[in-house]
């Protein structure tokens, strides 16, 4: 997990997107914390990949099905639409290659559920603006300088990634600062300024 | 002593205090080699007691020179069982809820059917005239023991090394009687690097006028320094060199300064010469060459065609696979290439990688770490079959 939300609300949204008994594979697992929601609560045939090895230990420690791996690289060993869902939560704004990764899940899971961080925010824009350097907030709490996300996007170049890809948003959510669902009938650009995360639902 | 020593491994040979089980002519043992073995038998030890829906068997498959002896003491060291610090009531694998079953492997020296058996066709012990036994051999008389107790599936297949690749030969051959299996330090082949290790064992063994062409039996003896040397050379990649230097460094043996001689100097030196004389007590020198030789042919991407993930083709097992960071004779990479052939089948798997120095052993000591990712997977996947706890 490489965004330091207080709770992980995004996780919920992405809970209800699932339904009970799916398969799942969730990259970039952390400590287990969604798998764990999601066996507990949907009994899902749940797997995780994990770049850090700590994280790794302790899913595994805790009876989840999880191994060591880049998102990266590692995806390619997986058979096409072997899982009914991929979910990739605050982790697309640290792989090396998003377009690549989305790419991926989308041949791997019948569907995908991406979350991100919204560098749309007005936050965001508004640090930038004022400070003119690059911003740090509560939520994205890095220096440019060692941040693991690497690759920001906003809502709007989320979307347009999807339409390259050719993928269809099958379901939108963008949660302002309170970790409350923005309106449903709210434009884009409304979303793209209010919302401090995203959760889409898409399929390929 | 020698002699007497020799003694006491020939009585566990045909002999075993272990149980044991005897094929007959009606049930002989299909080899890779082409051949019948039979009659043959399998020496093993159980430990707990087998529920009554048959459900709760675990199989432990040990290493190159280890046997059935996993959790009780070893009755020609008199040392404690090589897995005790795993297996026993209470312990992470809990004899209390388990049933776990160890067998000596074919080729072996501790009771089941190996090079120092004695041949029932002539009355002397086979020496070479046993044929070269592989890991599907092994499992494949794993196999005949499981049905002797009447258990359908194993809940889980566990082993280290050389009893990891027999973990992954049954899930492989026998995918619906691996309920979960646990392959740790090992691969799916043996590297060109280890296939070498192995061959400077061999020889050295071979090189000893005491082996007699294998027939060391026959002429009262047994090939001591080449299977001493042999162990020596084996010891030292089971190690780190980061291990070896925090252990003895370049410290002396029981002397102030270098003798300029060719005693042994070094702390290092001494040990080997301990492990490899503690050695040849307890182990057979043609059983070495048998061992040695079933993993060298290990390689079970090419029984299928030359894709791993067609070994693994359908699997319903839980696998969880374990490597560690120092282990340079079955590294990471070897783990992580099962773990993407599993991926691509679609397996249900776990995969750690522990943090530690102490090299390939590591895989039978006191590791915390090991014992939470095994405490973790065998939790699970025993609530997954539906066992209490």
């Amino acid at each position: 997990m490489n965004v330091n939300f207080d709770q992980r609300v995004d996780l919920e949204v992405v809970a209800n997107l699932i339904p009970p008994q799916s398969r799942v594979l969730d990259v970039g697992s952390g400590d287990g914390s969604l798998l764990e929601l999601l066996q507990d609560t949907k009994q899902v045939d749940g797997r995780g990949l994990e770049l850090s090895q700590r994280g790794v230990n302790e899913c595994v420690a805790r009876g989840l099905s999880v191994i060591q791996g880049d998102a990266d690289k590692d995806l390619e060993f997986y058979p096409d639409k072997g899982f009914d869902f991929v979910v990739l939560s605050q982790t697309l704004q640290a792989t090396r290659n998003p377009k690549l990764v989305l790419d991926e899940l989308l041949r791997i899971g019948n569907r995908a559920i991406v979350s991100f961080p919204n560098f749309g925010h007005w936050r965001v824009r508004l640090s930038l603006f004022v400070n003119g350097r690059m911003p740090v907030t509560k939520d994205l709490p890095y220096s440019w300088y060692d941040t693991p996300n690497i690759h920001f996007c906003t809502i709007r170049d989320f979307v347009n990634l999807c339409d390259e890809l050719g993928a269809t948003v099958e379901k939108a959510t963008a949660l302002d600062a309170n970790g409350q669902k923005i309106g449903l009938s709210m434009p884009w650009w409304f979303w793209n300024f209010f919302g401090q995360q995203a959760v889409f639902l898409l399929k390929r | 002593m020698a002699v007497l020593r020799a003694r006491k491994t020939n009585n566990e040979v045909d002999q075993p205090s272990s149980p044991v089980l005897r094929f007959g002519s009606d049930k002989p043992l299909k080899l890779d080699a082409g051949t019948l073995l039979s009659p043959f038998q399998i020496a093993y030890q159980t430990y707990g007691t087998l529920n009554d829906a048959r459900s709760n068997a675990i199989l432990v498959c040990h290493a190159l020179t280890g046997d059935q002896h996993v959790a009780s003491t070893n009755p020609v060291t008199g040392k404690p069982g090589w897995w005790e610090v795993l297996i026993g009531p209470g312990k992470i694998i809990d004899t209390n809820r388990f049933f776990v079953i160890c067998s000596n492997v074919i080729g072996g020296c501790l009771g089941s059917t190996g090079p120092a058996s004695t041949n029932p066709a002539t009355g002397k012990p086979y020496g070479l005239d046993l044929p070269i036994i592989t890991i599907r051999d092994m499992v494949r008389a794993q196999q005949m023991l499981i049905d002797h107790f009447g258990i359908e599936k194993l809940f889980c297949v566990l082993g280290g090394s050389m009893g990891g690749m027999q973990v992954l030969e049954w899930a492989s051959s026998y995918p619906e009687r691996v309920f979960s299996a646990l392959p740790i330090a090992t691969g799916a082949r043996h590297s060109s690097q280890n296939i070498a290790f192995h061959e400077v064992g061999r020889q050295a063994v071979m090189a000893d006028p005491d082996w007699h062409g294998g027939k060391y039996f026959e002429h009262g003896k047994r090939p001591e320094k080449g299977l001493a040397v042999a162990r020596m050379a084996a010891h030292i990649t089971y190690l780190s060199e980061a291990a070896l230097h925090r252990k003895f460094g370049r410290n002396l043996q029981d002397r102030e300064a270098l003798t300029f001689g060719f005693d042994a100097d070094f702390q290092i030196e001494s040990y080997l010469r301990h492990q490899g004389m503690t050695f040849v007590d307890r182990f057979d020198a043609n059983s070495y060459l048998y061992m040695t030789r079933s993993m060298d042919y290990f390689d079970l991407a090419a029984d299928h065609g030359g894709r791993l993930a067609d070994a693994f083709a359908g699997t319903k097992t839980r696998f969880c696979l374990v490597s560690f960071t120092s282990d340079w004779l079955f590294p990471t990479e070897e783990s992580r290439s099962i773990v993407h052939a599993l991926n691509a089948a679609g397996a249900s798997v776990s995969f750690v990688e522990i943090e530690t120095d102490r090299g390939h052993d590591a895989f039978l000591l006191d590791e915390p770490e090991l014992f939470a990712a095994i405490n973790g997977f065998i939790g699970s996947a025993a609530r997954a079959r539906g066992l209490s706890s």
